[in-house]
């Protein structure tokens, strides 16, 4: 049925329906966000991961990614042996104020040593201070959450049927 | 001795509902304008879900300096919220809101009331023409075709239902009044509630200060105070237009047990018809200029015509 007037009734019908609605308002300070699992909130780093190999560094699009290392020299264990090499992280930063969240670094670091965290309230008020070094990038990597769980049915993944054999291998029970 | 007390009561507590009232609006528009949206509106201010939020916005506008453009006409522009402003408090001192609880009881209520209201418009288009500025002229401008188009209407929808009266003392139409004048009265009803909002520059007719085109129009040049006093006009306007909806066409202090809160009927009406206000800000698109113009002539103007010729048709087969 249509009559003049009835396209004024329906729109005071629809923000009357609204009203009585709860509101979509996210009260973000007074309740935190309900963030996605996978939210790219900061990149978090486990120091014991990373072997100074730079790849994300050099794959970095803004530059935004400062490494210092140096050599460090360990003696060998049998006579005559051979000194073995390693290198050493000295500073991992992350400039915050450069970072465009690509996610580029996590994606290329071959040994799982960056990780994207949820955690977003890091704002400071001076854009220098946005440089974040590894001591803080190792703290926010309590705040990333645990791997999604595989698919029912789906293969083990590598590395834990890895670690099972090696550990069977040693005789020692596995769960 | 007696009678200058009483008078100067009267104007006390007129003064008090010209500035609380207007306020309560304001907040009644901020909540349910929110919620109309999705949103939640102010929620800090005060502590309790923002109900300070209008105190605090006139601490801040006190705050600010007083700035007056260099090119602007002084006098004219400093002038200009006060005479925005004031008709609505006077026009406030002749609404009655029960039977005898009124600032004034005047025999031309209807005819002063509707006289002062047109004169606050008269405030923004001073604002208008002396801030210098293109927009504020633009907007002023604006202010007039505007004027011009719905003072008629609105004028001869008030005339209907004193025609119907036989007063022009707004009690007296009360006291005439009788609930089939809802059916009776309605096309009048509605032309002077959309004329009256028109003639405040509420959405949808807010072509004046249509932020897109003309900044905010007349009050580009204000801050501060002096805007605030243009802010509270609006409010205040929407109470006058409110109160006098209800008053004259939704039977003021009629209802169950009258006689004992009669007063109370008034101000849920007008309470009511703000809401209206409101509620029609939030739903309707802004109209354009030759579309306002458009429903002031061809719309309300005719139909408004026919309300009276309904009227005095109805006036001489009852009197007869």
């Amino acid at each position: 049925m249509s009559f003049p007037g009835k396209g004024l009734l329906k729109g005071l019908a629809v923000t009357m329906r609204t009203m009585t609605k709860r509101s979509v308002t996210a009260h973000y300070p007074d309740a935190l966000p309900e963030l996605p699992p996978r939210s790219r909130g900061v990149i978090a780093l486990i120091e014991e991961n990373c072997t100074v190999c730079m790849l994300c560094a050099r794959e970095c699009p803004a530059w935004c990614i400062y490494i210092d290392s140096h050599k460090d020299t360990i003696p060998a264990t049998t006579e005559g042996g051979r000194d073995k090499s390693r290198n050493v992280l000295d500073r991992f930063a992350i400039d915050f104020s450069i970072c465009m969240y690509c996610s580029i670094c996590v994606e290329v670091c071959p040994f799982d040593a960056l990780h994207w965290s949820p955690e977003f309230e890091y704002a400071e008020l001076d854009i220098r201070e946005l440089t974040h070094e590894k001591e803080r990038l190792r703290e926010w990597m309590w705040t990333v959450p645990a791997p999604a769980a595989l698919d029912e049915g789906a293969e083990p993944a590598k590395e834990i049927t890895t670690a099972q054999k090696a550990a069977e291998r040693q005789g020692r029970p596995t769960p | 001795m007696a009678e200058l007390v009483e008078v100067l009561l009267r104007v006390a507590v007129v003064l008090l509902a010209f500035l609380v009232v207007p306020l309560l609006v304001g907040q009644v528009e901020h909540k349910a304008m929110a919620h109309m949206q999705s949103r939640v509106g102010p929620m800090y201010a005060g502590g309790f879900h923002g109900w300070a939020q209008l105190v605090a916005d006139g601490v801040k506008f006190v705050q600010k300096e007083d700035v007056v453009p260099a090119a602007a006409d002084r006098t004219v522009f400093k002038m200009a919220p006060a005479v925005a402003l004031l008709p609505y408090l006077v026009a406030m001192v002749a609404i009655p809101i029960g039977p005898g609880l009124v600032g004034q009881d005047l025999d031309i209520g209807l005819f002063f009331v509707v006289a002062v209201m047109g004169v606050g418009v008269v405030g923004t288009l001073m604002g208008g023409w002396s801030s210098a500025n293109k927009f504020s002229l633009l907007g002023g401008i604006r202010v007039a075709a505007q004027l011009m188009a719905y003072e008629l209407p609105f004028v001869l929808a008030a005339a209907s239902v004193a025609m119907a009266a036989g007063t022009l003392s707004l009690t007296g139409i009360v006291e005439a009044w009788n609930p089939w004048w809802l059916l009776w009265q309605a096309p009048a009803a509605l032309v002077f509630f959309v004329a009256g909002l028109a003639e405040l520059q509420r959405p949808p007719f807010d072509i004046p200060v249509a932020d897109a085109e003309l900044v905010f129009g007349p009050y580009t040049e204000y801050g501060g105070l002096r805007f605030a006093l243009f802010i509270l006009a609006e409010y205040a306007g929407i109470v006058v237009l409110s109160a006098l909806t209800a008053v004259l066409f939704l039977g003021g202090w009629h209802g169950p047990w009258e006689d004992q809160v009669g007063w109370l009927w008034t101000l849920a009406k007008t309470g009511l018809v703000a809401f209206v206000v409101v509620w029609v800000r939030v739903a309707y698109p802004r109209l354009r200029e030759d579309q306002l113009q458009r429903l002031a002539w061809q719309g309300l103007v005719p139909l408004v015509l026919f309300q009276l010729a309904v009227t005095a048709i109805g006036v001489v087969v009852m009197s007869s």
